[in-house]
């Protein structure tokens, strides 16, 4: 579609598209990252494998980005963090591995698949319940309770299914490295649906995480000629510069129309990336 | 300790764009009318592709070789966030989390050293 421009213009094309997925990402709280494969693929006609490399290495940048202002706020949980971390990192390790024994096709559809429930999830309203349960013996072991800042002053909250979160981060690491994205909302859902750990709390902890994720996986991909310095050079700098915008603009903006806005393009580039996984297109 | 940690990721991010932005620039001054051929999958060449690669080629001079040096700076941040990490909890004196933290950081080391599953 847009392969008739120049190199200057090209790059220029790209800086923007990626700004105004940062953009909104961030200011969604979806992650630009997510967009930046179906966007490259379908709008610049980039090579899956290319747009998949130029996707991790955004991810890396803005989930750092994110997290130098998050980390003082007293949310994320460093150890839950670090002990999933072992999961996430083999787990990614394991995708990128397999990414490059699977088919463009076969990784397209499943791209579309993790898109829908990344949609899906923004859609979703979310309450911080604490339930005063006990903890995992597991978690009290390796001591993951935690307190979080609320409105009424630090919060203590008990960490449930040590061992099924992990597994699921296992999987959300697989996915990050099979397909170059943070795959942030599938470890807010094993963080918050299995070990029942607070909304924002789960959130930010992810956020800490992808970088570590995205960064094992970057080392494979660059090993194996996926990072072109060319393509990842405007597509990181525009994800970049746009989600570090739509991080000072959040404050105050009604985001609820634009959430959906969002999801609603989310789901859109997801059914088109199955649409050209199934014709062979990709 | 946190405002450590924040100083180091934003510090990463910031030198990582300016060396990708410098060797961007320098990139189209040098060979502007080169076409990126990203349509078809070629892989990169060798010299893109590893750390000790992509240093020689900054110091021969190649822009893309720089471009790429920026990118594994910004690959390297959160590697630092998790060997700060192990002095961290090492200072604490949490044995377990600094093995839990080690093992995170030998997978990280390996894989940017090309080993692979």
């Amino acid at each position: 579609m847009l392969g008739t421009l120049g190199p200057l213009g090209f790059t220029l094309a790209l800086l923007v598209v990626a700004a105004l997925a940062g953009f909104l990402g961030s200011l969604t709280g979806l992650g630009g990252g997510v967009v930046i494969t179906p966007a490259l693929t379908l709008l610049f006609g980039i090579d899956l494998r290319y747009a998949i490399g130029a996707s991790l290495v955004s991810a890396i940048a803005t989930s750092s980005g994110a997290a130098s202002a998050y980390v003082r706020e007293g949310y994320s949980n460093v150890r839950i963090g670090m002990f999933l971390e072992v999961a996430t990192v083999f787990g990614a390790l394991a995708g990128a591995a397999l990414a490059s024994r699977v088919s463009t096709s076969v990784l397209g559809v499943i791209l579309g698949l993790v898109l829908l429930q990344s949609a899906w999830l923004s859609g979703q309203h979310h309450e911080d319940k604490v339930e005063a349960t006990s903890s995992d013996p597991l978690a009290v072991r390796l001591r993951m309770d935690g307190e979080y800042p609320t409105a009424q002053g630090m919060r203590p909250y008990p960490v449930q299914r040590v061992k099924a979160g992990f597994a699921l981060m296992f999987g959300a690491g697989a996915i990050s490295g099979l397909l170059g994205i943070g795959s942030g909302s599938l470890k807010v859902i094993a963080m918050d649906r299995a070990m029942r750990i607070p909304f924002k709390v789960s959130t930010t902890t992810s956020n800490f995480m992808i970088g570590v994720t995205a960064a094992a996986s970057a080392g494979v991909y660059l090993n194996r000629g996926y990072i072109d310095p060319q393509l990842v050079m405007p597509v990181m700098l525009g994800v970049l510069a746009g989600s570090l915008g739509g991080a000072r603009v959040l404050t105050g903006a009604s985001t609820k129309v634009l959430r959906w806005v969002f999801a609603a393009v989310v789901g859109f580039m997801a059914v088109q990336m199955i649409v050209a996984g199934v014709r062979g297109k990709l | 300790m946190d405002r450590l940690i924040g100083g180091l990721l934003r510090g990463g991010v910031i030198l990582s764009s300016a060396v990708t932005l410098a060797g961007g620039v320098w990139r189209f001054l040098q060979a502007g009318s080169v076409m990126p051929h990203d349509r078809v999958f070629l892989g990169e060449p060798a010299g893109l592709r590893s750390v000790g690669g992509v240093l020689r080629g900054v110091a021969e001079g190649h822009s893309e070789s720089l471009i790429q040096l920026g990118l594994l700076i910004l690959i390297a941040t959160p590697i630092a966030r998790v060997a700060f990490s192990v002095y961290a909890f090492a200072v604490a004196g949490d044995r377990t989390y600094v093995i839990i933290t080690l093992i995170v950081l030998a997978a990280l080391a390996a894989s940017l050293a090309g080993w692979q599953l």
